[in-house]
């Protein structure tokens, strides 16, 4: 990574959210790369960005539309590339001529020189990378904001060579071990369809059971049908979505209404509140496992200590489904990665005397399989291989301000802190440096509403209300307001909205109206 | 730039790639040089001089650590005269270290001991002006012991070149040199990220963990290498553990990931491992608050409860949430006990983030 030209930071706080994957980056700065950033927050990378694009939340389109409109007028497209590896340019052309600069500034509110700029930083180099983060996904229109990333990509050519390409950084540990291993309502482990005869009949060969050919619910559809009386039972591994999930005011009207619900959590939270059942779990350093991380690589944890409460998951998920009928005996967590590798291929040479020294990143097919490093390469997985734009319009946020809620709240995350805080809350030195949460707002916007630095306010939205105090710093920009959710005594999520990217279900925690008021 | 060079090291032919100091060639190849003030994820910077090696045909020794290896070089890591050096180099600083290796927390984990050690440096050699600074506890994670600092600059060096916070640099000049925060200022969140890799790279006891400290060094200590819990990043490090508790987290330099390097949370964040706050037994809803209950009778309610509840209404009826903060045998688990055990394909990630 630390050869690259020019870094494209889109919608990501790498130096918050992934400290460790902004000191690659950093390097890659002090060795003299250029840094483009589009965040509406001064982040640390904004600050030391050659340019700042500080668009305002939810423009990331039409932001991007003008890059590229920028690019094909100058004519700083790859040509080459284009003709070869991609198809519908002139669908992308015609579209992104709606995006004349002047109707650009309007709608990101960035100035048409630094967008200008941006593009020729990022189409002249020889090699450009794009880092973007949750700040592109947790948008209702996340699914279309990161296509139109990789429109600009492909325009430029910078992909598929080495430190070119697009990195996206997600948020919690083993989310990417947690998508790969079919936690999902339409995928078998391993992204093996429910509706792929096939498949199922795979599985049911190993697990003795017929597999469900309609994909099953999703979390928040589960939770909409417990509202209505719908839904009678459910077991939360490991979540708090009575605190991280948006809306939480629904969230919990569904977790009083299901019949039945099991809580496993290493503490109290939100959600054990509703629970019938609170059985506690073993924290990373009492089992034995692997985490896959953001770039595919299956790495070990190990069993440090005994599990406080007796029993790690995988013990109680076993228990749990023998008693129900359906035996489960494994000895150790390898047998269970055994049985993984033997049914889903892209994790079919893992296992864990492979990985004992270091991870591997999959796809690994087989035993001998050295696993696979270059990200990226089979982006042009397409029928016919080759890569298609996607002529995209910009949509905006589904909730916007108005005269009654005039700011927009950002959500997101700082470094000190994880999710819902119940760990880090609980770590000696972390709650002395970052004891509460804080709203951060601009002087301007402070100014006008007469709040001072460290004043308790009260920030509201249509669905509900908390009071913190105000940071006031120039991180965030007039019009914007930015907020965590680390913390139990001011749940931010009471106040972030319901709409969701309908593609991914991924919630807009990025963007949504509120109010703040200096309470006295 | 892969093209592979030979030179001789202590009358061995060595094979090495264009551009790798005498050091990195020695240490891939196994071969052993001391060394105070290098670190693999740091510019060299030659300031300790324990490092040289003798090269033929070249009138002094040089430092391995900043000098890129040659064609045809002839290389002697060991000789009397280089014992002597290194020897000489070790008393002095000696001369000005407080003798606390029995109560130091570094003990055993300390560059400049085992060097000593290994050199048969004596303490007193040199008599010289000692420091007697106080003992700064000024942040919560980190104790900065200056009468025990070696200036070795490894310390600001990594502040300012991997992390870039800048929060440290070398001031004053000569005997008086030391790591300072600007101003003097405690190191707060407004100028230091509690990174911690400060205290990863010191080679002696000058800084140290906070939370650790007494717990048990590093002899006492059993590491087991983990990856961290907490963001997606996947970096390594040893849990060190003593009597079933874990007392600190140390660096995996090896880690492909992270290489040594961690971020506040990784390296401070093992506390709530132990805190009382845990749940410890399972609990059941009874009237408005709940009952401990051993796991058996848990186990059994909630296998029961769900049983019915798929009896009277059908499987599609329940369902689960799994979570990115479970491994990935626990995910595949989940879904597995719902797809067999339940019957629907219910189950998701909670939050898509
Ligand atoms: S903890 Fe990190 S940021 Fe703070 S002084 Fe040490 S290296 Fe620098
Ligand atoms: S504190 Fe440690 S790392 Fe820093 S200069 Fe002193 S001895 Fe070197
Ligand atoms: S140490 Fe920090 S950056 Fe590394 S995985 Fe843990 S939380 Fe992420
Ligand atoms: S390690 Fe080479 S001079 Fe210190």
């Amino acid at each position: 990574m630390p050869d690259m030209d020019t870094l494209f930071l889109f919608g990501s706080n790498p130096t918050e959210g992934h400290p460790i994957v902004s000191l690659h980056l950093k390097k890659a700065l002090a060795n003299g790369a250029k840094l483009v950033v589009a965040d509406p927050r001064k982040t640390w990378m904004a600050r030391r960005a050659d340019v700042w694009l500080n668009l305002k939340p939810g423009s990331n389109i039409a932001l991007l539309n003008g890059i590229i409109r920028v690019i094909l007028d100058n004519g700083w497209e790859n040509a080459e590339f284009i003709s070869k590896r991609t198809e519908g340019l002139e669908k992308l052309r015609a579209k992104v001529q709606e995006y004349d600069l002047e109707r650009v500034e309007a709608l990101t509110g960035v100035d048409r020189d630094k967008i200008i700029e941006a593009a020729r930083l990022y189409a002249q180099a020889e090699k450009s990378m794009i880092v973007y983060g949750l700040g592109v996904t947790e948008h209702q229109t996340g699914t279309e904001n990161a296509m139109a990333i990789a429109n600009l990509a492909l325009v430029c050519g910078h992909i598929g060579r080495p430190a070119t390409g697009i990195m996206a950084l997600r948020g919690q540990n083993n989310v990417q071990g947690a998508s790969d291993l079919g936690p999902l309502p339409a995928t078998l482990p391993g992204y093996q369809s429910v509706t792929d005869p096939q498949c199922r009949e795979k599985f049911k060969k190993a697990w003795g059971v017929a597999i469900k050919d309609k994909p099953g619910l999703k979390s928040v559809e589960m939770l909409d049908e417990c509202t209505k009386g719908n839904f009678k039972g459910i077991f939360i591994l490991g979540e708090d979505p009575a605190q991280t999930d948006p809306d939480l005011v629904h969230v919990r009207k569904a977790l009083e209404s299901v019949d039945f619900l099991v809580v496993l959590d290493i503490f109290p939270t939100e959600t054990t509140k509703y629970a019938d059942v609170i059985l506690p779990g073993a924290s990373f350093a009492e089992k034995d496992g692997t985490f896959t991380n953001g770039e595919r690589r299956v790495q070990r944890i190990r069993k440090a200590i005994e599990p406080v409460a007796g029993m790690a998951e995988w013990e109680v998920i076993s228990r749990i489904s023998t008693l129900m009928g359906y035996p489960m005996t494994y000895s150790h967590p390898s047998e269970i990665m055994d049985e993984i590798a033997s049914l889903v291929p892209i994790y079919g040479g893992i296992s864990y005397d492979r990985i004992e020294q270091k991870g591997i990143q999959w796809p690994c097919p087989t035993k001998d399989h050295p696993g696979t490093t270059t990200l990226y390469t089979d982006l042009f997985s397409r029928p016919g291989g080759l890569a298609q734009f996607m002529a995209l319009d910009h949509q905006g946020s589904a909730e916007v301000p108005d005269e009654t809620y005039p700011l927009v709240l950002i959500t997101g995350r700082i470094r000190e802190h994880y999710n819902n805080g119940s760990m880090t809350r609980r770590c000696a030195g972390i709650a002395e440096v970052v004891p509460e949460e804080l709203v951060e707002i601009s002087s301007e916007d402070a100014g006008s509403l007469g709040i001072a630095h460290m004043d308790w306010v009260k920030v509201s939205s249509r669905r509900g209300e908390v009071q913190v105090r105000a940071k006031v710093t120039d991180r965030s920009q007039a019009g914007s307001v930015f907020m965590t959710f680390h913390h139990q005594n001011a749940l931010t999520n009471v106040l972030t909205s319901e709409h969701r990217d309908p593609i991914t279900g991924t919630p807009e925690y990025k963007a949504c109206a509120v109010r703040v008021e200096k309470v006295s | 730039m892969n093209e592979l060079i030979k030179m001789k090291i202590n009358g061995m032919d060595v094979h090495f790639p264009k551009g790798k100091t005498i050091l990195e060639v020695c240490r891939d190849a196994g071969i052993y040089i001391p060394t105070l003030c290098h670190d693999e994820r740091l510019k060299p910077y030659g300031g300790c001089r324990l490092c040289l090696v003798e090269i033929k045909g070249r009138p002094v020794p040089l430092a391995s650590c900043t000098t890129p290896g040659e064609a045809g070089m002839e290389i002697a890591t060991e000789s009397p005269k280089l014992t002597r050096l290194r020897k000489t180099v070790l008393e002095l600083l000696l001369s000005n270290h407080p003798n606390d290796c029995m109560c130091c927390e570094a003990s055993g984990d300390c560059s400049l001991q085992e060097m000593a050690y290994l050199y048969g440096a004596s303490l007193d050699r040199f008599q010289g002006e000692q420091w007697t600074l106080p003992i700064r506890e000024d942040n919560p994670f980190i104790t900065f012991e200056p009468n025990k600092c070696i200036v070795c600059g490894r310390c600001t060096r990594i502040c300012n070149e991997v992390v870039m916070a800048g929060t440290i640099d070398l001031v004053n000049r000569g005997f008086n040199a030391i790591p300072e925060t600007a101003f003097s200022k405690p190191r707060s969140l407004e100028n230091c990220e509690f990174c911690g890799q400060c205290v990863s790279t010191c080679p002696t006891g000058a800084l140290t963990d906070k939370k650790g400290r007494g717990k048990g060094r590093i002899g006492d200590v059993r590491k087991v290498k983990t990856t961290c819990s907490y963001c997606g990043t996947g970096c390594n490090f040893y849990l060190n553990v003593k009597n079933g508790k874990v007392v600190r987290v140390t660096s995996d330099l090896t880690a492909p990931v992270n290489k040594g390097n961690l971020c506040i949370k990784g390296r401070y964040g093992y506390d709530f491992i132990h805190s009382p706050e845990r749940l410890k037994t399972p609990l059941i809803r009874e009237g408005e608050g709940y009952r401990e209950a051993s796991w058996d009778e848990a186990l059994t309610l909630v296998a029961s409860k769900f049983n019915a509840l798929i009896k009277e209404h059908g499987a599609d009826k329940v369902g689960g949430f799994s979570s990115s903060r479970c491994s990935n045998e626990e995910n595949y688990l989940l879904s597995k006990w719902v797809r067999c055990a339940v019957g629907s394909n219910n189950v998701d990630n909670c939050a898509r983030v």
